[in-house]
């Protein structure tokens, strides 16, 4: 089994007629998935590769029954185009879009809570999921992804999710499902629901998680791995030798004073249970040594 | 984007938070000039982007001019804590009452909007947070709902401001939350907040993070870009639109996405070297990028080995392979690389570079084994 997605999964690609949306939609559809239909305001009727393309998430809904959006607009249109598919009746939501300011992000992650709870969005600012052999959305290359199980992956950066996957796929692990939650201050979807799930999942034996300094996230985990998890958890967390107080590219990484560094979120994961790595070659080697006794 | 003290107090203005009069000077006369306008006595501040500038002397009272030439002609050009002070601010002295603190930021654990308000402001507040966490009255604001007048109330009375400041201070939080908010800032912090002995409210101090991804919705931010402190190195990736950040080691690091970038810092350290830079170049690591990047990094004359770290995803480590032999023909460069290529067409790409390699162009497999070789011509580990 996967998490999230799976290849019953329809998606509609919000943006599919920009130059981003057309490429990673149609790479998307390559690998397997079901792109079933694009939306851009006012060119509703043309479409991409045989995809349609309609005017709104609901008239594409209605007419191909999508249940997931990939959203590759602008920063500006983020947030529009979130809500909308929310409202459309979409259950879960890709968010690509890098740059978003935070204030857009405590907004709608607060109205989607409110109006529609029953909608999970992943990012902004991710890297999207992979069920390797199923269903990709967003912009991770199928090519490095092993089908098959039985380890899941959650991060929250971009490369070191690539890194993560090329890996284990090299040692012929396989992973159930890949996901990106992205770097940014308000993740739509975060370690703990990432972690729940695949301790849920039959299928998902064993969990690495990446982290990176910054916030919290990787400390509430860590209380979520020491209290609920049964499954192995490997950890990595980045930025080890960051200088404090300096922004280094995701928004989300940022050390103010003692909280956030990657050691004290590296000693809570400890003590927590999990497996902690140095590196991500490291990560790679110790989640292969536990899927062997696994076996 | 860090303000300075000046410009935050600008902003606050903009959104009706009252702060004191005064003017900016970056000589000797124009202080003194700016005290006469202001009305002696006066205090005059250092204008860096640190804290701690009272206890290193930046911040002084003058009573007259003679008095305000010479605090101004020590505080100009002085160094606190590595900032170069270029700039002071020059305000009529406040008699203060009582002095208090106000903020936002957001709660990124409850994804909420965070204000917090104390009674004992003036210090430092993550002192009072370890020292005395009960000092400090927190409400958490759902953006949905903003901030109500009769919230802001029932805050600063649970916070313990004194009965008089209390009406004052609620409509400033209100204010506050709206530049806080419409104003995009991830931090707008008062510290202090004070009540005057005539019984106003006001912001003495002003401390303003701005969200640098809101910047295409505030054109008046522009005047605050001009004055951002960069160093060189930090300029010239700022003109070629690299995302750099210069540290003080020997080897220069590029890779591809800010999580790569990190945790080949890590990498580096852990083989005992220590990295001149984070340069991360993004997803599309082609000629021009990597040209530009390697140009950055050889502006560094702290640099002794390049350590190059790419994993193909989308882009593919041929392209990449490509892109790096093109701007190895463009620039010029002074130190060896070491370059660790992997992922999708990782094979095509070492093909591509077979031709290349040479004591100039090292490729390792592993980013251990490429750690441990740029740190080596770097001069060896610590």
């Amino acid at each position: 089994m996967s998490i999230f997605v799976d290849e019953s999964t329809k998606v509609v690609v919000q943006g599919l007629t920009g130059s981003q949306g057309r490429f990673h939609g149609l790479r998307n559809r390559d690998y397997g998935t079901k792109v079933v239909a694009g939306v851009t305001p006012g060119k509703g009727g043309t479409d991409v590769d045989g995809i349609p393309v309609y005017d709104t998430v609901a008239e594409a809904v209605a007419a191909t029954g999508a249940d997931a959006s990939f959203v590759v607009v602008p920063p500006k249109g983020a947030a529009t185009a979130i809500i909308e598919a929310a409202a459309a009746g979409i259950g879960f939501i890709v968010c690509i879009t890098e740059g978003i300011p935070a204030q857009d992000e405590a907004l709608f992650y607060n109205t989607l809570i409110r109006d529609y709870p029953d909608t999970r969005l992943l990012g902004p600012n991710c890297p999207g999921v992979i069920s390797p052999g199923k269903c990709n959305i967003g912009i991770t290359s199928g090519d490095i992804a092993l089908p098959g199980g039985p380890v899941g992956i959650v991060s929250r950066s971009g490369t070191l999710t690539y890194q993560a996957l090329h890996e284990l796929s090299q040692q012929k692990v396989g992973q159930t499902t890949c996901v990106g939650i992205g770097g940014d201050p308000v993740p739509g979807t975060s370690f703990i629901d990432c972690l729940a799930a695949f301790e849920a999942d039959p299928d998902t034996r064993a969990v690495m998680m990446i982290g990176e300094i910054g916030g919290s996230a990787e400390e509430e985990a860590a209380a979520f791995i020491k209290q609920s998890m049964t499954k192995p958890v490997v950890c990595y967390v980045a930025g080890v030798t960051a200088p404090p107080g300096r922004k280094m590219g995701h928004a989300g990484a940022i050390i103010s004073g003692s909280q956030g560094t990657a050691q004290a979120k590296m000693a809570a994961l400890a003590d927590a249970g999990a497996t902690v790595a140095l590196n991500p070659t490291e990560a790679g080697e110790r989640m292969v040594e536990i899927v062997k006794t696994l076996a | 984007m860090d303000l300075f003290e000046y410009q935050g107090k600008r902003y606050f203005a903009r959104y009706g938070i009252p702060t004191s009069a005064g003017g900016v000077a970056d000589t000797v006369d124009e202080v003194v000039a700016q005290a006469q306008r202001a009305g002696y006595p006066v205090v005059v501040k250092a204008q860096v982007k640190v804290g701690g500038r009272g206890k290193a002397g930046g911040i002084k009272l003058a009573r007259d001019a003679a008095e305000a030439r010479a605090h101004a002609t020590a505080i100009l050009g002085m160094d606190i804590k590595g900032h170069r002070v270029r700039r002071v601010w020059v305000e009529h002295a406040s008699d203060i009452a009582r002095e208090y603190y106000a903020s936002f930021t957001l709660d990124r654990a409850a994804k909420l909007h965070l204000c917090m308000v104390s009674a004992k402001g003036g210090v430092d507040i993550e002192e009072v947070a370890a020292t005395d966490a009960g000092a400090i009255a927190r409400l958490h604001v759902d953006p949905v709902d903003g901030l109500a007048l009769e919230r802001a109330a029932a805050l600063v009375e649970e916070a313990g401001l004194d009965p008089e400041a209390r009406g004052q201070a609620a409509e400033l939080l209100v204010a506050l939350y709206r530049c806080y908010t419409e104003g995009d800032c991830d931090l707008a912090e008062i510290n202090p907040l004070i009540l005057t002995t005539e019984g106003r409210v006001h912001a003495l101090d002003a401390k303003v993070t701005l969200d640098d991804n809101a910047a295409y919705r505030h054109p008046e931010w522009e005047e605050f870009a001009e004055t951002e402190t960069l160093d060189e190195r930090e300029r010239l990736a700022k003109e070629k639109g690299l995302n750099y950040i210069g540290l003080s080691g020997s080897v220069g690091i590029i890779a591809n996405g800010a999580g790569l970038a990190m945790s080949t810092l890590d990498v580096v350290n852990q083989v005992g070297g220590s990295a001149a830079n984070f340069l991360d170049v993004g997803g599309g690591a082609n000629a021009d990028v990597m040209a530009a990047a390697l140009e950055v990094i050889n502006s560094d004359a702290a640099v002794r080995s390049i350590f190059v770290n790419i994993f193909g995803g989308i882009t593919r480590c041929d392209e990449v392979a490509k892109g790096i032999v093109e701007a190895l023909g463009r620039v010029d460069l002074r130190s060896p690389i070491v370059l660790r290529l992997d992922g999708t067409n990782a094979e095509a790409g070492h093909e591509i570079l077979a031709d290349h390699v040479s004591d100039r162009l090292i490729v390792d497999e592993t980013m251990l084994g490429a750690a441990r070789q740029a740190v080596a011509l770097a001069g060896g580990a610590r």
